[in-house]
């Protein structure tokens, strides 16, 4: 039987090979990195719970919008629960919400949609009983797709607003 | 057989003289110009001999200044040139008579004759004189520019902008240049950097590196300084820089804000911007001396993209506090606003002409994006382009031309820089070495 704290090094050290070129988030943020098969596969299905791993594959670390909407969906504020909880658990951390919009859109009026779906994310957490020091909120507009076809199967993932973890209680 | 005084006349019914609820918004009571016509005119033909070379070390740069202002001309749309392979008559003095019979013969309407000197610590003097054929008789005063070899392209241009104001009786644009974002990488990895070029796309260089994400860069009046937004921090900050020693200062850091959407007033004093704190975003202006900000807009909507008339008295921008995104004049202090747009769709990024009497805008309708321009009161609205993506107009010096970003579609989709008449004619790629968005225009240089 491993020791917990075992498992924590060897997670974190499969983490942080897993997002090998630095600790770029979905955006430019400086965070623990996340996007989709991070840290999968090796055999490694599972994550500390305090790690931010954890938060990006299991709590889920990012919502989706529908288009030229800040509204927050049932799927979304189940996820933003969950990443609440995470963050009253983990309080060395602190995090940085991303909002971004679909290409189909203007650069400055898609800058201001992203920054409210970034602060409906970041009003929920804090709503939920997050410190509200431990949250900033950034916007990208549509400067950083993930997806990258033209079709609403990409835009719908674009409409996104992604929960970046970093160390540090705040900034 | 046609003059040239035919192709003036043409070119005068094209645009008709309008004063307009446009000029009230300006304050002012002259006649507008506006063209309202969407025909086609049968460009005027030219003939741009080279330029004869006064001495040896002249002689590259008389053939080159040629091309230019050639290339600048038919560029136009408005005209066309007669090829050097058709000509009869060579010009091999700039001071002997013309054989106006030899450019007739070639239906030559307009001929364009010059001479290029080189002196002394590379000094370039270039003098043209610009004749109508069929009347046989110089279209003005013969002109001469004194510059330095290395900017010779400038001082073609010059040639080319007192030509093309002569014969249409519009103000210059030539001798100018573009601010805008170079872009590198794949869509889901963009690598975005600011960039200069001259209004052709010659004599590009690089103002910033590529490390952080920068965005819509905006000249000052006097075309010396840049006013864009940077991710450097981490967080979207307008940064000014200065075009000549590429230093650059942060304008306004407020944590837990982010700015963006910068423009200058035409005094190059204050800056209009979009603020955000929370969901919203704001307009304010900032006095670049004191530091002092001002709210202009204060409701819950997204307000951004605002622009200046050029008499600085007052703000166009873009709100969606109607719903969707539409277009608003306001006082330059601020207070209630008239919404400017009706049509069907929503509409952004508006900018004020030059000339005051037009509003450019992106506009998206039905899955389409196109830039347009209207009126300043919203009336004569005409869409100039229909595309998958267009957006982000700017105004050449004249208000006769506008440059956007034209985006195409798909995962392999990238942004081209793109110039077209306000008639709606002339529609046209300008070259960039890479990818490119954000154009924005400078005024004429001095």
């Amino acid at each position: 039987m491993t020791s917990p704290r075992t498992l924590l090094i060897l997670a974190v050290a499969m983490g942080l090979s897993a997002c090998a070129g630095g600790f770029r988030g979905d955006g430019a943020g400086s965070g623990y990195g996340s996007g989709t098969g991070a840290g999968a596969g090796a055999g490694m299905g599972v994550y500390d719970p305090a790690s931010p791993q954890y938060f990006n594959q299991t709590v889920g670390d990012r919502v989706f919008f529908a288009v030229d909407e800040s509204t927050l969906s049932a799927e979304a504020r189940a996820t933003l629960d969950a990443q609440a909880d995470w963050l009253i658990r983990n309080p060395e951390y602190s995090a940085i919400v991303e909002g971004h919009a679909d290409e189909q859109g203007t650069r400055e009026y898609n800058l201001a949609l992203g920054a409210r779906r970034a602060s409906a994310v970041r009003d929920y957490i804090v709503e939920r009983g997050v410190a509200d020091a431990r949250l900033r909120t950034v916007s990208y507009g549509k400067e950083r797709p993930i997806e990258i076809c033209s079709t609403e199967a990409c835009y719908s993932k674009n409409r996104r607003a992604v929960t970046v973890i970093s160390a540090g209680s705040s900034s | 057989m046609r003059h040239l005084a035919t192709y003036l006349l043409a070119l005068a019914l094209s645009t008709l003289a309008v004063a307009g609820p446009g000029a009230q918004a300006q304050g002012r009571d002259g006649p507008l110009r506006i063209e309202i016509t969407e025909g086609v005119i049968e460009p005027l033909p030219f003939a741009v001999p080279d330029f004869v070379a006064e001495d040896g070390r002249a002689r590259d740069l008389a053939a080159q200044i040629a091309d230019v202002v050639a290339a600048d001309l038919a560029g136009t749309g408005l005209f066309r040139e007669i090829p050097e392979n058709a000509h009869i008559s060579r010009v091999t003095s700039f001071d002997s008579p013309v054989q106006f019979s030899d450019w007739k013969a070639i239906n030559a309407q307009a001929l364009v004759t010059g001479a290029v000197a080189t002196g002394a610590g590379g000094r370039l003097t270039v003098k043209f004189r610009l004749f109508d054929v069929f009347a046989e008789a110089p279209l003005g005063e013969g002109l001469q520019f004194q510059g330095s070899t290395g900017s010779w392209r400038r001082m073609a241009h010059k040639v080319s902008d007192a030509v093309y104001s002569r014969i249409t009786g519009e103000a210059p644009y030539f001798d100018s240049r573009v601010v805008f974002v170079s872009e590198t990488g794949p869509k889901n990895d963009r690598r975005k950097r600011l960039a200069v070029m001259d209004y052709d796309g010659a004599n590009m260089q690089y103002l910033t590196g590529d490390q952080s994400l920068v965005l819509a860069p905006r000249f000052s009046p006097d075309g010396r300084r840049v006013l864009y937004t940077s991710y450097e921090t981490g967080f979207p900050r307008i940064n000014i820089l200065d075009v000549t020693t590429v230093q650059r200062r942060a304008l306004d850091d407020q944590p837990g804000t982010m700015s963006f959407a910068p423009r200058f007033a035409p005094d190059g004093r204050t800056v209009v911007f979009s603020l955000n704190r929370g969901a919203n975003t704001d307009i304010f202006t900032l006095d670049l001396a004191s530091g002092e900000r001002r709210r202009l807009t204060s409701s819950a909507a997204i307000e951004t993209a605002p622009s200046f008339s050029p008499d600085g008295r007052f703000v166009v921008f873009e709100s969606d506090r109607s719903g969707t995104q539409q277009l608003y004049i306001m006082s330059a202090s601020g207070g209630e606003a008239r919404r400017i747009s009706f049509g069907k769709g929503r509409y952004g990024t508006p900018v004020w002409s030059p000339r005051g009497d037009m509003i450019a805008f992106t506009k998206q309708n039905a899955g389409r994006f196109h830039i347009g321009v209207m009126r300043t009161d919203g009336s004569e609205e005409r869409l100039l382009t229909s595309s998958f993506l267009d957006e982000g107009p700017t105004w050449a010096p004249n208000g006769r031309v506008v440059m956007f970003t034209r985006e195409t579609a798909g995962a392999g989709g990238a942004p081209a820089l793109y110039s077209v008449d306000i008639s709606g004619r002339n529609l046209k790629r300008v070259p960039t070495p890479n990818a490119a968005s954000d154009p924005n225009w400078s005024p004429l240089l001095e």
